[in-house]
């Protein structure tokens, strides 16, 4: 048993950072939530739906970034992300993919293989991929690892601009500096429970650790 | 229904698209399916006549192991970059996924038996004179048997780390019916005409297979998924 009593609630357009150690279950929320791992018990409702029952529904609404970027090495990002685009049934999925491509600056590597790509270059395509629908809600999981500042900074104003569009963001990460920047809650999760809920308080790195080293010392 | 087919069909396209990139799968198999006629055709005097009885087992030695080439690479090309995840976390059903594998693993081995076995008949010098529409609905029948439940355990096994080795070991024992099967009624078909109704009932023995284990298949991807 990996998760252990997990209740959470999130309100739309909320920015929800997941912190915790290694090992916490911080990302089998984030897989659960995304439908990649199916839990043994409980439930998870998106919007009133049901992510078992209406799976389909609900997978639509939402966008997933993982630490692996989901990309085939040997096709272009334009057609990465045509076909991620039909499959989640995107009108003028061309025009959206070349769109996304310029928006992540790489619209010169259009036509190259993926496989020839930085691991920043890698994650932009990915980071496309991943909003190519205009999900309502966008499951991170560790999005800023191996970026440089220029990606990182792509990242986060991509989130802050799903943000202000009304998009709901979990995003699990151990950069508490980009966590303060893009997000409003911070959950502390330990042993596969959640053992804080930190809302409505200071966006300051030296509150969000000190708060996080009192539930996660002496481990 | 209908995003089941459509998904299917994308997934497929997608495969079909990077195989005709990357050309690496049929390529494999039929450089495999080359070297077998080659090789048989040396071991064997085609003048014989007594060597005719050896096509029919050749037709399906060619189409086990070069489909088998290319089950296993079907979904360990979607390992690399947890592209398989990908799939999953989009609004598409698991059995679209085995559906869209089992459409264009189909089609990689039709390829290669379009070009195989025409090479073999030409090579051991072979005249068809039998019933062709029958022949053409034993192989596509046997053919299509076989990539269905290959591809299902192909995704069983993908999980593992010698999944080149687990295939083989799952698929045969579960393909042998209609492996003996086609193998039966390609050999009436071409050298024993007289039994065409055996033939025949093979025939639908194939077609029962296929409708139990596709459905079982199609239902039970879902699950293969969640290893």
């Amino acid at each position: 048993m990996i998760l252990r009593g997990i209740n959470l609630s999130i309100k739309k357009g909320e920015t929800v950072a997941i912190l915790g150690p290694n090992g916490a279950g911080k990302s089998t929320v984030l897989k659960i939530l995304g439908g990649l791992i199916k839990a043994s018990s409980g439930e998870v409702k998106v919007n009133g739906l049901d992510l078992k029952k209406d799976s389909y529904d609900v997978k639509r609404k939402i966008g997933f970034l993982a630490h692996n970027s989901f990309l085939y090495d040997h096709l272009t990002p334009l057609e990465n992300l045509k076909f991620f685009g039909k499959l989640y049934g995107v009108e003028n999925v061309e025009e959206r993919a070349k769109q996304l491509i310029d928006e992540v600056g790489l619209s010169f590597f259009t036509h190259d293989p993926v496989r020839s790509f930085s691991r920043g270059m890698m994650q932009r395509i990915a980071i496309a991929r991943a909003i190519i629908h205009q999900p309502e809600i966008l499951l991170f999981d560790e999005p800023h690892t191996g970026l440089d500042q220029q990606a990182i900074k792509l990242l986060n104003d991509v989130i802050l601009r799903m943000r202000d569009e009304g998009s709901t963001i979990l995003m699990v990460t151990h950069d508490f500096q980009q966590a303060i920047e893009t997000c409003d809650r911070f959950i502390i999760i330990k042993n596969g429970k959640i053992v804080d809920d930190l809302q409505n308080v200071e966006r300051n790195i030296d509150t969000i650790t000190e708060k996080y080293m009192e539930q996660v010392s002496g481990l | 229904m209908n995003n089941l087919f459509k998904a299917a069909f994308i997934i497929a396209g997608k495969d079909l698209y990077s195989e005709w990139k990357t050309k690496q799968v049929v390529t494999t198999m039929l450089i495999f399916a080359g070297l077998v006629i080659v090789t048989f055709s040396f071991a064997f005097d085609p003048s014989n006549n007594a060597v005719r009885a050896i096509i029919p087992g050749l037709i399906w030695v060619i189409t086990i192991f070069s489909a088998i080439l290319g089950l296993n690479r079907s979904f360990l090309s979607e390992t690399k970059n947890d592209n398989l995840y990908g799939m999953i976390v989009s609004p598409t059903d698991p059995s679209s996924i085995y559906l869209g594998k089992v459409i264009a693993n189909f089609i990689f081995v039709l390829i290669v038996q379009l070009v195989s076995i025409p090479a073999l008949f030409i090579l051991f010098d072979f005249r068809f004179m039998g019933n062709f529409p029958l022949f053409l609905a034993v192989v596509v029948l046997g053919t299509f048997g076989f990539i269905s439940v290959g591809t299902f355990l192909a995704g069983l096994s993908s999980n593992s780390r010698s999944s080149e080795m687990l295939l083989p070991i799952l698929l045969f024992p579960i393909v042998s019916p209609i492996i003996i099967a086609a193998v039966q009624a390609t050999r009436i078909l071409l050298i024993d005409i007289e039994q065409i109704a055996s033939a025949i009932s093979w025939i639908q023995l194939m077609g029962v297979y296929n409708l139990v284990f596709f459905v079982l298949c199609l239902v039970l991807f879902e699950y293969v998924l969640e290893v």
